[in-house]
């Protein structure tokens, strides 16, 4: 029993990171009912502005800065590349979010010269090593799910309590309507990249600590692991893309410790098709009823 | 003359172009040269991407896994076409591998060193077609219930199973794990490719203007409307998955021929997010398009724009800026500006012989706006 620590403790962190990217994906799909490719590259680019704003200047500015950053990026992305396409059919929007985030790999890849950025110990004191039930590890493992779960809560609290949450809640339930009850729709849509975006670079920081490099296409695996995360919980849902996060991340480290690291991103796309047939509202999820 | 006779005319000609340019071609350059190797590429492109056309475009079924098709296909190419003497080599680490025969050499020494090569290599294409197949057929069974966006993520994500699935340790007899398969024979004049992709795609014209293919576009326009009619939805569906995947295995298998050497890493989902770009840029719903964009594209990444990569592009010299990845970073910019000003791509829904009708009328064009 004592090997299998570890891992799960590495797979409730996994989990939590991913959390942070699902929600992401969540909040956008129940709005714009967008799979938004880009917000795995987004995670990237956050990574990658982390690896090179640690190198130049102290934490305490750092990390301000990658927040920043991913947020204004998130933001440009929805108003030059979703906001044209409101009123164009689902696929065209689901074509541009592919197209964005070909294009931020292939931008990042010039800017980066094409090499992988080595991560040097950007946030000092997460990366100590601690000990925990016997297991060494660093101590953003423990971190991580501790703070995925403080943000959750402020989130829940944002959506459930404040004026913009509400908005989102009404224009998630219709767009039009809301609409109509004078909700800034544009507002709130920017409101919900930059939530998604600040979570992502949240958990960029956390995610890349544990990696000896970011490279362009880093943010892709866990980008689409995330998705699956959102789906598997239930898409439109925050507690059920936590959930399921924190699922699939501990049952991706069990995979490893049984001596299958080949199928670990497998078994997580091998579980969206099962759940997808299975139960494609998901755990949490709403019924949702075509409207002929 | 009727618009009939003009058109077949247009198309006639075109065709015979494209034929004799290809063999101009190939009679003025050596084949290691890039404009034949551009032309190769190009036309494999273009199969995978009118064999996607035909599900996200004329079935409308968002698929994403192309390139989980085209890894069986090339892998199915690979296996069944190295030559015998040749195996110990390529699978240095599993033996000489599982299989120990080759169906080109097997037909060369029945029908002779060159017809025989080229009746087995094609077999073997046409084979790794029917591997894609079958798999598409088993894989469309659960997927195909799913509607547009869970569709696609669910086809990304086999593609994807497919891939780890390849590179597993126990199957290394067969997939040579993850090392390169190498040493497969070959086309080697872009004449054949045009040729051989050429007939493929034509089988594809046929279908979509075939009752099958009226069927797809039904589908496509609105479901519930094309099962009241009668048309079988769950059928169609699967048909049009089971072609679509059968024509990207054959692509798979040409473009392993073309690359030399195959790696299950190639076959990345920004592998099938690169086609579908193309798909796009072309007009959803355009075989022309896709063709014709598979082409520039494919010329303008590979060759014309190579200099935006190495400091010199048409007479500008910029080394700070012309640099590594330049090149593809304003081919994204433009794909971006396609996708949001020119939704419809170049050729929009029209084809070759469509250039000869008078322009739309506008009642029509409000119409495919929505």
């Amino acid at each position: 029993m004592q090997g299998v620590i570890p891992y799960i403790i590495n797979g409730i962190s996994a989990g939590g990171q991913y959390a942070l990217i699902a929600i992401g994906y969540t909040l956008v799909y129940g709005i714009l009912r967008l799979i938004n490719f880009a917000h795995g590259d987004v995670f990237m680019v956050a990574g990658l502005i982390m690896v090179y704003a640690s190198s130049s200047m102290p934490m305490y500015l750092a990390i301000p800065l990658v927040l920043v950053c991913t947020v204004a990026l998130g933001f440009v992305i929805e108003r030059v590349a979703y906001k044209p396409l409101r009123s164009a059919p689902r696929m065209s929007l689901m074509i541009s979010a592919i197209g964005v985030s070909y294009l931020i790999q292939n931008l990042a890849f010039y800017l980066t010269g094409g090499l992988a950025q080595a991560v040097v110990n950007p946030i000092p004191w997460i990366s100590d090593s601690v000990e925990v039930f016997g297991a060494s590890t660093k101590r953003v493992t423990l971190v991580t799910p501790a703070l995925t779960i403080l943000l959750v809560i402020g989130l829940v609290y944002l959506i459930k309590k404040t004026k913009i949450g509400m908005a989102m809640r009404a224009a998630s339930r219709d767009f039009e309507t809301a609409q109509l009850m004078g909700i800034k729709i544009n507002r709130v849509i920017s409101a919900t990249f930059v939530v998604g975006s600040f979570l992502a670079a949240v958990g960029a920081m956390l995610y890349f600590t544990n990696y000896p490099s970011v490279s362009v296409t880093s943010g892709a695996m866990p980008g689409l692991k995330a998705f699956v995360a959102a789906v598997f919980g239930g898409i439109g849902s925050i507690p059920g893309a936590v959930v399921g996060a924190f699922i699939i991340g501990i049952c991706e480290e069990f995979i490893k410790y049984l001596g299958y690291t080949t199928f670990s991103d497998a078994f997580t796309f091998a579980l969206l098709i099962v759940v997808l047939c299975v139960k494609p509202t998901g755990l949490f999820g709403e019924k949702v009823t075509d409207k002929v | 003359m009727n618009l009939k006779k003009k058109q077949t005319i247009l198309v006639a000609s075109v065709l015979l172009i494209v034929l004799i340019g290809a063999i101009a071609l190939d009679a003025a350059f050596p084949s290691y040269h890039i404009v034949i190797k551009v032309v190769k590429k190009a036309a494999v492109y273009s199969l995978v991407a009118v064999s996607m056309n035909l599900l996200n475009g004329f079935t409308g079924l968002f698929s994403l896994g192309q390139a989980g098709f085209m890894l069986l296909g090339a892998y199915t190419y690979a296996i069944l076409s190295i030559p015998v003497s040749l195996r110990a080599t390529v699978y240095q680490y599993f033996d000489g591998g599982l299989v120990q025969f080759s169906i080109p050499e097997f037909f060369s020494g029945l029908m002779g060193e060159s017809v025989g090569g080229t009746v087995g290599m094609l077999l073997t294409l046409i084979l790794g077609g029917l591997v894609a197949a079958l798999l598409a057929f088993l894989i469309g069974l659960p997927v195909l219930r799913l509607k547009s966006d869970y569709l696609a993520i669910a086809t990304l994500g086999f593609a994807e199973i497919l891939r780890a699935f390849v590179q597993w340790d126990k199957l290394g007899p067969l997939t040579n794990s993850s090392n390169l398969l190498k040493s497969y024979p070959e086309f080697k004049t872009a004449t054949a490719y045009v040729i051989i992709i050429g007939l493929f795609v034509a089988v594809i014209v046929l279908l979509v203007n075939s009752t099958y293919g009226r069927a797809f576009m039904a589908i496509r326009d609105d479901e519930v409307a094309a099962q009241a009619m009668g048309i079988n939805l769950a059928k169609h569906k699967r048909m049009a998955f089971v072609i679509s995947s059968f024509f990207a295995g054959i692509g798979g298998g040409m473009l392993a021929m073309y690359m030399g050497a195959v790696q299950a890493l190639s076959f990345r989902s920004s592998m099938t997010y690169e086609i579908l770009l193309i798909v796009v840029i072309g007009g959803i719903g355009s075989i022309t398009g896709s063709v014709l964009t598979s082409f520039v594209y494919v010329a303008g990444v590979e060759w014309l724009l190579r200099g935006l990569d190495s400091g010199e592009f048409m007479g500008i010299v910029a080394p700070g800026i012309f640099k590594n990845g330049f090149r593809m970073a304003v081919v994204s910019v433009l794909i971006m500006v396609v996708v949001l000003f020119f939704r419809k791509g170049i050729m929009g829904d029209k084809e070759l012989p469509d250039l000869l009708k008078k322009r739309p009328r506008k009642a029509k064009k409000k119409e495919a706006a929505k």
